[in-house]
């Protein structure tokens, strides 16, 4: 396997030789972005746990309290319409100002059945 | 809120910094370039081609009084690191290193902060470094705002967003006007563990929130050459790392101007450090033209040896100078011994800017040799990376490729050794807990990267919510202590009387710690004169010594050691008789008077006494001796009978007489300093002459009780002398 890699490498390199510098330069950038894009889509297809309590936090919600309301989304099934829509329709169904509908979500997660 | 400007002759108030912070925010935002005027910079008697603009207040190096207190700064953003663990103590040495030139100011992560999932707050004290805390930030931040107003130049505060919490951590320092921060997901997959899935999606989000705060990044290729077995071997990988990151964070929203390379000369001497550096700082010059460079030193070699530190780190900064830099990083010179201390830190800093003016506009001076060996070097590095990538996208791109082992291998690519990071793709700390977004997926909340089903017709995408945190700071909640133990107001408390108790100790790293650090030679071998070195600490007092560096002289004939302990007693500030300051009077006043009356002196050693070298550096010219600044003098020479001098007084019209006493025994010098006094009113002339007498053992308080005008000891000028004939006289109205 290693005798082949390197042989691959050779063969490689005999193409590279080839290009001007500008033209090796285009050929990293290119690969570059080959092999980023799809983790890029990956990324823009996918949440996480930090990055829905991330969303919280910039929604005014405490660091403390971001942790417990995304545990309760997560546990009821609900991440992947992002933890800040599922706060927001909280807020909007019980009246609440979104801190108060965060501490809602932690006082009874049964709040969030029915919600989609 | 608002807190008063600081006063360089008065500390930081640390408790009046802590005030109010529930309510403060940064008055700016974003990362801060330096000024650099392009047709270069005129500074006392020198004119420099690549400086920027010079600070308010500073502190120059050491030899800067050779030359008019110059205190050229560098064009390039000068980095401090800061890891005490208690930004309490931190704040006071981001001040000093603020002094002497640093404009970004890094602070390390306390141990293990980058597995914690979610923020940390309050003011835990920290393990080589601080916990990054809501409330750590703010007081570290409005410190920032003042040291920057004090020294009269922006400060970078800088931290780490990396780990299983880093879109949280973006979205704090967003808010709270953090500046630079590392993020690179590859630093999290290979030396944290993170599983690679969680590491690149959250990494999306987390670039996205620094974007859009304009906070500058750093990667983390740089830790392969410090990991790696054989750092200089690993440089076609650590390209590819760094093109990595670059192009996610552009395709995350970054600015290219914001995304800087870390990057270090993978070498040190005793290696020929030149021929791999070089090659790897200009390939990576030329691939990476749009982005910016932030040259680092070299930690992988640092062990014990302070000074071998920072001649590897003035060579690396060279390498910076000769192809280009737009950040200097410094490492304290002590990281290979124990946690940084403060005076290392403006040691690391002083490396910087003694080299980069030192070597000031080199490139008009120098072009290096692409057409020989060099440019074949860049090449062949260059078309490495290239096919690096290639097998990478041929094996199935990346995370394919870390599961096969293709990182931090110490072979040269493309040899394998078999001992590179291999993380599963199905392991990892946060592995299974990334979610697909449905298909309604919603974030209503600015810099949110990804797929966002938000209302149609809003402006932005906080509406729903009116306003996010990023566009209503008023939002963010603070939170307060979550340990009523483990916090910063317990740790002042104890700290207070080595800040505002009028107790003193040395200090190292904390307030109030103790540590000093002694260097002396033991004529033993290495064995014995470690244990001996410990002895000798102790019998001294010292607690807890420790050797930190030990150097053979020689196999038998004795080593340098360097031993660290802690003093076990306090000094009462109040009980120290500090001697009054003698303010001298301006050169041209004093040159003036000199002129004006033609001052004249007769000089000698007086006694059985055959010394002559202090009394000399005195008179001469050539030493900055009184003759410098006019005033003419007849030498007597040495062991010259006191009346002797006294007669050549009166017989030249002298204004003054100077004696030098430096025999001591049986208080000889005190007895020919009382015998001047006596003499000269026998002869009637005391009214009218000045009498200065100086030695080793001579100081500032025996002029009284010898009925002298002025006495002076170790260390003392030309200047000195002349400044008090001149006011002697002045207060006598003879002048």
């Amino acid at each position: 396997m290693s005798d082949q890699r390197i042989a691959r490498f050779e063969q490689r390199r005999d193409v590279l030789k080839k290009l001007s510098d500008q033209e090796l330069k285009d050929r990293f950038w290119t690969l570059c972005n080959q092999v980023v894009q799809p983790i890029a889509e990956l990324a823009k297809t996918h949440t996480s746990p930090s990055i829905e309590r991330a969303v919280l936090l910039r929604m005014g919600v405490d660091s403390v309290t971001t942790h417990g309301v995304v545990t309760r989304v997560n546990e009821a099934g609900l991440l992947g319409k992002g933890a800040g829509q599922v706060l927001l329709k909280v807020s909007q169904k019980t009246g609440k100002d979104i801190r108060a509908a965060a501490q809602a979500i932690l006082d009874d997660a049964g709040i969030l059945k029915n919600l989609f | 809120m608002s807190h008063k400007p600081l006063e360089p002759n008065t500390k930081l108030d640390i408790e009046e910094l802590m005030q109010g912070l529930d309510t403060y925010h940064p008055p700016r935002k974003g990362w801060t370039w330096r000024e650099v005027p392009a047709g270069g910079i005129d500074m006392g008697p020198f004119h420099f081609r690549n400086m920027s603009k010079p600070l308010k207040r500073s502190i120059g190096l050491p030899a800067s009084k050779y030359f008019e207190h110059i205190d050229p700064q560098p064009s390039c953003v000068v980095t401090t690191e800061i890891a005490s663990g208690r930004f309490e103590d931190d704040i006071r040495r981001m001040r000093m290193a603020a002094w002497h030139g640093a404009d970004h100011l890094m602070v390390i992560r306390t141990t293990g902060q980058s597995h914690i999932e979610g923020l940390m707050e309050g003011t835990p004290e920290g393990t080589g470094g601080v916990p990054i805390t809501r409330k750590q930030i703010r007081a570290s931040r409005k410190a920032c705002d003042l040291i920057e107003e004090e020294v009269g130049r922006p400060i970078n505060f800088h931290s780490y967003v990396s780990g299983v919490a880093g879109p949280e951590v973006a979205v704090l320092f967003a808010e709270e006007g953090i500046n630079g921060a590392h993020q690179d997901p590859q630093y999290n997959v290979l030396y944290r563990n993170v599983n690679m899935y969680r590491s690149f999606v959250d990494a999306a989000e987390a670039k996205k929130v620094m974007a859009g705060a304009r906070i500058f990044q750093i990667d983390g290729a740089h830790n392969a050459n410090a990991t790696a077995k054989a750092g200089w071997l690993v440089m076609p990988e650590l390209m590819v790392q760094h093109g990595i990151n670059c192009a996610y964070s552009v395709l995350a929203g970054m600015d290219k101007q914001l995304i800087g390379l870390s990057t270090v000369p993978p070498d040190a001497p005793p290696a020929p450090k030149l021929w791999y550096d070089l090659p790897y700082a200009v390939a990576l010059r030329d691939f990476f033209s749009e982005y910016k460079m932030r040259a680092q030193q070299n930690t992988r070699y640092i062990e014990a040896d302070i000074e071998e530190a920072v001649r590897t780190h003035t060579i690396d900064t060279l390498i910076s100078m000769l192809t280009s830099a737009d950040i200097q990083s410094t490492i304290t010179p002590d990281e290979g011994r124990n946690v940084p201390w403060h005076y290392n830190n403006i040691r690391g800093i002083q490396t910087v800017k003694q080299t980069w003016a030192a070597l000031d506009g080199i490139k008009e001076l120098l072009t290096l040799n692409k057409a020989g060996p060099l440019g074949e070097m860049v090449r062949d590095l260059k078309e490495r990376a290239v096919a690096f990538l290639e097998e990478v996208v041929e094996t199935g791109g990346y995370f394919a490729a870390v599961e096969k082992g293709f990182f931090v291998d110490s072979g040269k690519y493309p040899q394998r050794n078999g001992d590179g990071i291999t993380r599963d793709s199905k392991g990892g700390v946060g592995v299974d807990t990334i979610v697909a977004r449905d298909a309604d997926y919603m974030a209503p909340v600015c810099d949110h990267f990804g797929n966002n089903k938000l209302p149609s017709g809003i402006k932005k995408p906080c509406d729903p919510i009116g306003g996010c945190t990023l566009c209503k700071p008023e939002k963010i909640v603070y939170l307060p202590e979550l340990d009523p133990e483990d916090n910063v107001e317990n740790r002042l408390a104890k700290t207070l009387p080595y800040r505002k108790g009028g107790k003193i100790k040395p200090e190292a790293e904390w307030a109030g710690d103790g540590v000093v650090l002694m260097q002396f030679v033991v004529t033993e071998a290495e064995d014995v004169a470690r244990e001996a070195a410990l002895e000798i600490a102790r019998k001294m007092g010292l607690q807890d010594p420790e050797v930190v560096n030990l150097t053979p002289m020689h196999p038998s004939e004795g080593c340098f050691v360097e031993v660290k302990g802690k003093t076990s007693f306090d000094i009462d500030k109040a009980s120290l008789k500090i001697p009054p300051k003698v303010e001298m009077l301006p050169e041209e006043e004093i040159r003036a008077a000199v002129k004006q009356l033609g001052i004249k002196v007769v000089a000698g050693t007086v006694g059985e006494d055959e010394h002559s070298v202090g009394l000399r550096e005195i008179l001469d010219i050539k030493h900055g001796g009184i003759e410098k600044y006019g005033v003419k003098y007849k030498y007597l020479g040495t062991s010259v009978p006191v009346a002797k001098l006294v007669d050549a007084a009166i017989e030249t019209g002298a204004h003054a007489i100077l004696i030098s006493t430096i025999i001591s025994h049986s208080d000889v010098h005190r007895q020919n300093m009382r015998k001047l006094a006596d003499l000269c009113k026998e002869k009637g002339i005391r009214g009218k002459i000045v009498l200065i007498a100086g030695g080793t053992q001579v100081n500032r308080d025996m002029a009284k009780e010898t009925g002298l005008d002025a006495t002076f000891g170790r260390g003392t000028k030309g200047i000195q002398v002349v400044d008090a004939i001149v006011k002697t006289l002045k207060e006598r109205k003879q002048l």
